[in-house]
């Protein structure tokens, strides 16, 4: 179970992708839901959103962001290794309906999370306008699944590499004084999000952002990601991760990421210093 | 003195000295050696009316097992024990005997009760390093099938208890590994893993199916269960909601609930960060706010984690501490302090939203409350400031929603809990009987087995004759 079958490299292999076989999840899975994988019995719990799901192949794919020591050693794992743990569907769906004018945001591997939901807002009827951001042109992902998934594509790179030269936000803005827009999702990096959700705050369009604290169990049992939203505390794993935008405190998310920072580092240096010939080889008990 | 015959007294558990042992996660109690078990089981009376039996709630015959083992016949003990208790290793060692099996013994009444639960503990724990490894024999197939859903002490004694009968059983479980708060709560130096994982494999070579990393009511709902043709299903999922104090500065970073703060430890094995992935906080000043079982499990965790100091706030008195004794005193040897009469009333932190301190309020107690326990009552003016970089916030648990909202055919009491017959364990939902700490609300071990025992009976009938 949970065998990875497929595995690609993607944004000069900084970005991963895998497609792991799981007939369960992958009949259930509903858009904006994810997953949480364990490399092996010493690793953490790490929640991943599902990009794609194949309930035919009994398939789910995850695309993931090497950003410390889980997700290197996930990269590490090769078509034929297997998860040792692999739970879900887990997290509320995206509520996908036809408002009519939709503008989806993405930027990172946060567009490998909008996919699906892109995907299924158009599929409901939504004319659907996406903007995606990246650093450079080489580090965009997803640019011709995002292009099927949408009425029209924007793309912006920090650097100027391909397409709008600038940020995500100065598209959305045009997008939105030109338009009447019904709902705006967002989902990316958090200063991504937080400066999508202040320009739509203004023009009064309803947002919604993934949240992504850190998770342990993803059931609702630790409040580890307990996040505010609209001045209560809410639980992400449960009643989340997409929530208002308008009433997201997306500082005290920033903050509460880096909770771990030095322990994640020294962590991280390890492996890299311990496990660099040592790709794909480690034991799985 | 003039006494003609000296009374033995009760045996001492031998110890880790506390001063090491505040500082590692290996087991406190050592265990008793087969000479001291044999002297403290003589201590018994053999009384014909033992009333140390009513005390415990799944009725072990406490006079047979303790008199095998004083007669030397310790498999002969540990097969009385299982007669009623699939878990002796772990009551032995969790159960609240001095309320339960040891509160009712006639020898307590003029000197020190019998040490009925180091005597359980012993025939266990020389079972599993001395006995054949064997597993009691299960009846012929019945060719039924049983969804136990949840692997704390209630799952795992109702799966044990049908899979005697014949039953085939599977049991589903959301984390990646099997035993409910025995792993991810009770800590190992109070509880060895090693133990519980013992018990779940005894469970296997009987014949369970045990699917982790199954939350049901996310990765499949019990009436799909019943479709892919299970004929009968047990609820047993615990407790799992942490209960926060709701005040301001509560996500700071360094707030944990004890839930989480326990399952980094002990599931995910922080302790041995970085050998493990998951990380743990190692606070210095550890404030830890409720004072049951819970609590003294996370401060003496924060000691062993290398705290400097390790307080625990309560806002009443020491003798309303729902904490068992011998759990207090550990604490107090391990030099954690209690801040007694005390509440917070907000958390405060760092411009990078890490904990730096609390507030609090002194109390005092008034008339009883509902619960029978004096009312603590907020002394105006009394503010103060303790200062701290960690609090863990073990005041409870409510029900977790996961599964029960998937289940609207299967009725909630107005906590959220399960209706459940208590005796039967029957739930409003034909084929489905739920029991432990998600009925009860945060109980005990042994009192979750008790309802997995009692559903099992139930079960068994159902699955024979139809509800
Ligand atoms: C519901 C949910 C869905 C997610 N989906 C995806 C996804 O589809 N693709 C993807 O690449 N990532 C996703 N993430 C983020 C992913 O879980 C983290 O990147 C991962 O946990 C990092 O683990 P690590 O050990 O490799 O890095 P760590 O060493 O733990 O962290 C390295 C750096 O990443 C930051 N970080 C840690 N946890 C998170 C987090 N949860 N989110 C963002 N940054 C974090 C830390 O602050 C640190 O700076 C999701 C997170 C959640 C909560
Ligand atoms: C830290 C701590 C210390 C304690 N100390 C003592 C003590 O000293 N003595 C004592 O007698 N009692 C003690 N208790 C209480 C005792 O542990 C509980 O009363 C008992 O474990 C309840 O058993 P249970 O089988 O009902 O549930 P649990 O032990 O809670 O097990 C429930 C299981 O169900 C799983 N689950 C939950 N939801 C789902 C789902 N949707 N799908 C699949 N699986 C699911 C959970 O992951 C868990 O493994 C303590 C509790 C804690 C937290
Ligand atoms: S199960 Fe618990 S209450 Fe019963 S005899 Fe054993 S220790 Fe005592
Ligand atoms: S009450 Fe005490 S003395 Fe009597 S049988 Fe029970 S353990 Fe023995
Ligand atoms: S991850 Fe534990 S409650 Fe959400």
């Amino acid at each position: 179970m949970a065998k990875i079958v497929n595995r690609q490299e993607m944004a000069q292999g900084t970005i991963i992708l895998n497609e792991i076989k799981a007939p369960r999840i992958s009949q259930k899975a509903k858009p904006g839901q994810f997953v949480i994988l364990q490399a092996d019995e010493t690793g953490e719990r790490i929640p991943l959103t599902m990009a794609d799901t194949n309930p035919k192949k009994g398939t789910i794919t995850i695309i993931y962001m090497v950003v410390g020591k889980s997700t290197a050693r996930f990269r590490d794992l090769n078509v034929g290794d297997e998860y040792y743990a692999l739970i879900g569907p887990l997290g509320m769906p995206t509520h996908v309906e036809n408002v009519g004018k939709v503008v989806c945001v993405g930027g990172g591997t946060g567009i490998a999370v909008l996919h699906p939901i892109t995907r299924a807002l158009k599929e409901a009827g939504n004319e659907v306008t996406t903007i995606l951001g990246s650093r450079s042109y080489d580090l965009l992902i997803m640019e011709e699944q995002m292009r099927a998934a949408s009425t029209d594509l924007h793309i912006c790179t920090d650097d100027g590499s391909h397409g709008h030269h600038g940020f995500v936000t100065q598209v959305l803005k045009d997008v939105l004084e030109n338009n009447d827009i019904d709902l705006v999702v967002a989902i990316g990096p958090i200063p991504m999000m937080k400066f999508c959700s202040l320009i739509t705050k203004e023009k009064n369009v309803h947002t919604l952002v993934s949240l992504n604290p850190i998770m342990v169990d993803g059931t609702g049992m630790c409040g580890c990601c307990r996040v505010t939203v609209g001045g209560d505390t809410k639980f992400a794993c449960v009643d989340g991760p997409e929530f208002d935008a308008h009433k997201g405190d997306f500082d005290e998310l920033a903050k509460r990421l880096a909770s771990y920072l030095d322990d994640e580092k020294q962590s991280f240096d390890a492996y890299k210093n311990g496990n660099a010939q040592k790709t794909g080889n480690f034991d799985k008990t | 003195m003039a006494d003609k015959k000296k009374k033995v007294p009760r045996a001492k558990m031998p110890e880790q000295d506390p001063n090491v042992r505040r500082r590692n996660f290996k087991e406190v109690p050592l265990g008793l050696e087969a000479e001291t078990a044999i002297a403290e089981a003589k201590r018994c009376l053999q009384c014909k009316k033992p009333l140390c039996v009513d005390g415990c709630p799944v009725s072990i015959d406490i006079p047979a097992f303790v008199s095998r083992i004083a007669d030397n016949d310790f498999s002969g003990a540990i097969g009385k024990l299982w007669e009623r208790n699939a878990l002796p290793a772990v009551c032995g060692r969790v159960c609240p005997q001095e309320e339960q099996c040891e509160g009712r013994c006639i020898v307590g009444k003029k000197g020190e009760p019998v040490a009925i639960g180091y005597l359980e503990r012993f025939a266990a724990d020389y079972e599993r390093n001395n006995g054949t490894g064997g597993v009691p024999e299960v009846a012929k197939p019945t060719g039924k099938k049983v969804a136990v859903i949840g692997s704390g002490p209630s799952g795992l004694t109702v799966a044990g208890d049908l899979l005697l009968k014949g039953h085939g059983v599977t049991i589903f479980e959301a984390f990646h590994k099997a035993g409910g708060v025995l792993v991810y709560g009770i800590p190992e130096f109070r509880l060895p893993k090693a133990i519980v994982a013992n018990e779940v494999a005894a469970l296997e070579k009987m014949g369970a199916k045990i699917e982790c990393n199954n939350v049901v009511g996310a990765s499949v709902t019990i009436e799909e269960l019943f479709e892919e043709g299970f004929d009968a299903a047990y609820i047993g999922v615990g407790a799992g909601l942490p209960r926060f104090m709701n005040l301001p500065g509560e996500n700071a970073i360094g707030i944990y609930s004890a839930n989480e703060y326990l399952t980094r430890t002990n599931l995910m094995k922080g302790y041995l960060f970085p050998e493990y992935d998951t990380p743990i906080a190692r606070g210095k000043n550890v404030v830890v706010l409720g004072a049951g079982n819970v609590a003294m499990d996370s401060a003496r965790t924060a000691m062993r984690l290398g705290a400097d100091s390790v307080k625990i706030v309560y806002r009443r008195s020491r003798d309303e501490m729902p904490a068992r004794e011998e759990e207090l005193h550990h604490a107090l040897e391990e030099q954690i302090e209690f801040v007694l009469l005390t509440n917070p009333t907000q958390f405060f932190s760092d411009e990078n939203g890490r904990l730096t301190g609390m507030e609090c309020l002194k109390m005092e107690l008034g008339e009883p409350d509902d619960s029978g326990r004096r009312r603590p009552i907020p002394i105006e003016g009394s503010e103060y400031k303790i200062n701290c970089d960690m609090v863990v916030v073990s005041v409870g648990s409510n029900a977790n929603p996961l599964l029960t909202n998937s289940t609207p055919d299967v009725s909630l009491n107005r906590w959220g809990n399960i209706d459940a017959d208590p005796v039967t364990g029957k739930t409003t939902k034909k084929g489905v009987w739920a029991g432990g700490d998600i009925v009860t609300g945060a109980a005990t071990v042994i009192l979750a087995m008790g309802a997995g025992r009692a559903a099992a009976n139930s079960m068994h009938d159902y699955l024979a004759l139809g509800w």
